[in-house]
């Protein structure tokens, strides 16, 4: 099978490479360009885990052949933390909130929760359980989800140190 | 009904060996024309990729037609709402337009899988994958939608009641034909809608029922002129149900014509038995009580009094 040639944007850094048609984005970024923090769980669209921002949208990397990012620019859960390591309010209160157990879900839940905190500033908690109806968490029962979601939405310019 | 050893289990790859994205329509269409068969049109892609792991579908080449021009406008022309075929399941449910002149499109857009599909699936792919259940193809069989087919041979129009022939078939070849735009009559003021949706969770989930309707009434506001019901999953297809809506024609506007309506449509949705999905009997019983709701609150959003 013949490569072709992908460019696109990834966390702010231009990529040129040569894939395979039949790449999936998931598969892409973790293995490829050794992007690990963007998980891949079922594979089918319905965990969520494998969620990044193309061009700004929430999408399942693992129904998006790669090629689909051609020209386009993809944020994973990377490429959220400021250049000097600086964390996005949004992963200092995951932590301080309590909202991580196992990890698996949090890029996809933090970048969700970015991506409606982008369009709405100031969501009420209808509109944050709605944005993250589809990611699935099986440790937690979403509530300290939610609290860290709110509690970044609350936040100006007072983020915990972490 | 029984299920199958793939319906659990499937490949983590896709098999294709060409993803094309053309930059106009007709060389889209001469993609299509060139691989004789071995391509297939594909826009936002989450059946398609689905179906590709399932291997329900085998296919050599995709051609993605999310790049072609003067694709993904919703806009006004004249009584008619058009939405161009890359139009994603999100920008319908957001859009003021579609909110306003068609809210059970804008509904029903809403519902479908989660967030994460809706900014990317298309509303045509949910007409062309021809789903019993489908969330947008629904609101768009009660709103009297056609749709605008191109081809190397021309282009045509099809009336989404001549749409959909069978379960996960539809009038289009997605080998040599591309959906490219959607267009049905705008709402007006004396109609009402309602959109009604059953499901065990509000997100990812496909739904145990669906109902869209739309009525139209006369200036008093005491006669029903004219009565569009669609449902699903109640046939292989989405569902109109046409004897319910030739009933209500002229019917006056009544507990009684709402209780006639109700009993017609029980009596002519077929839904079948499924394990995950409800049961017939489950679902018959709440066509019943969705015909019943959806007509009241199309009644009254047209502005009509229920004696």
């Amino acid at each position: 099978m013949k490569k072709v040639g992908l460019s696109f944007n990834v966390n702010g850094k231009e990529v040129d490479l040569e894939i395979h048609p039949n790449t999936m984005l998931v598969d892409l970024l973790r293995d490829t360009l050794r992007l690990t923090g963007t998980k891949e769980g079922c594979r089918e669209g319905e965990c969520g885990a494998c969620t990044v921002l193309l061009d700004g949208l929430a999408v399942n990397s693992c129904l998006i052949p790669a090629l689909k990012a051609q020209g386009k620019s993809v944020v994973t859960i990377e490429g959220l933390a400021e250049a000097d390591g600086q964390l996005d309010s949004l992963q200092q209160y995951f932590m301080t909130e309590g909202a991580v157990q196992c990890g698996f879900c949090t890029p996809g839940m933090i970048l969700n929760a970015k991506s409606l905190l982008e369009r709405i500033p100031d969501p009420d908690e209808q509109e944050i359980r709605h944005a993250i109806s589809g990611v699935l968490c099986r440790c937690t029962g979403y509530q300290k989800i939610v609290d860290a979601i709110k509690a970044a939405r609350n936040d100006k310019g007072q983020t915990p140190q972490g | 009904m029984s299920y199958q050893f793939k319906d659990f289990h499937w490949a983590k790859d896709i098999r294709i060996n060409n993803y094309l994205m053309p930059r106009t329509l007709d060389e889209a269409l001469g993609f299509l024309e060139e691989y004789q068969g071995k391509a297939q049109v594909v826009a936002g892609g989450t059946d398609v990729i689905s179906q590709l792991r399932h291997r329900d579908l085998e296919v050599e080449t995709l051609v993605d037609i999310t790049r072609l021009p003067d694709m993904d406008g919703i806009r006004q022309d004249g009584d008619m709402v058009t939405l161009g075929a890359c139009v994603t399941h999100a920008q319908t449910a957001l859009s003021p337009l579609v909110r306003e002149k068609a809210a059970i499109l804008a509904k029903g857009a809403g519902s479908l899988g989660s967030p994460q599909i809706r900014n990317i699936a298309t509303v045509a792919g949910n007409l062309v994958s021809g789903h019993p259940a489908a969330d947008t193809s629904i609101p768009l069989l009660a709103l009297n939608a056609s749709v605008l087919i191109a081809s190397k041979e021309g282009q045509r129009v099809v009336p989404l009641t001549e749409f959909f022939f069978d379960k996960g078939r539809t009038a289009i070849d997605c080998r040599k034909e591309i959906l490219i735009q959607i267009k049905f009559p705008a709402m007006q003021s004396n109609q009402g809608c309602c959109h009604l949706r059953l499901s065990k969770r509000r997100s990812l989930t496909i739904a145990i029922l669906v109902l869209a309707a739309v009525v139209k009434v006369d200036p008093q506001k005491k006669i029903i002129q004219e009565a569009a019901i669609a449902l699903g999953p109640v046939a292989p297809t989405p569902f109109r149900a046409v004897e319910t809506e030739a009933l209500l024609a002229g019917a006056p506007v009544c507990r009684e014509t709402i209780e006639r309506a109700s009993k017609c449509a029980y009596a002519e949705a077929k839904p079948i038995d499924s394990a995950v999905w409800g049961s017939a009997e489950y679902k018959g019983e709440m066509v019943k009580v969705f015909v019943k709701r959806g007509l009241e609150n199309a009644l009254i959003e047209a502005g009509a009094f229920i004696d």
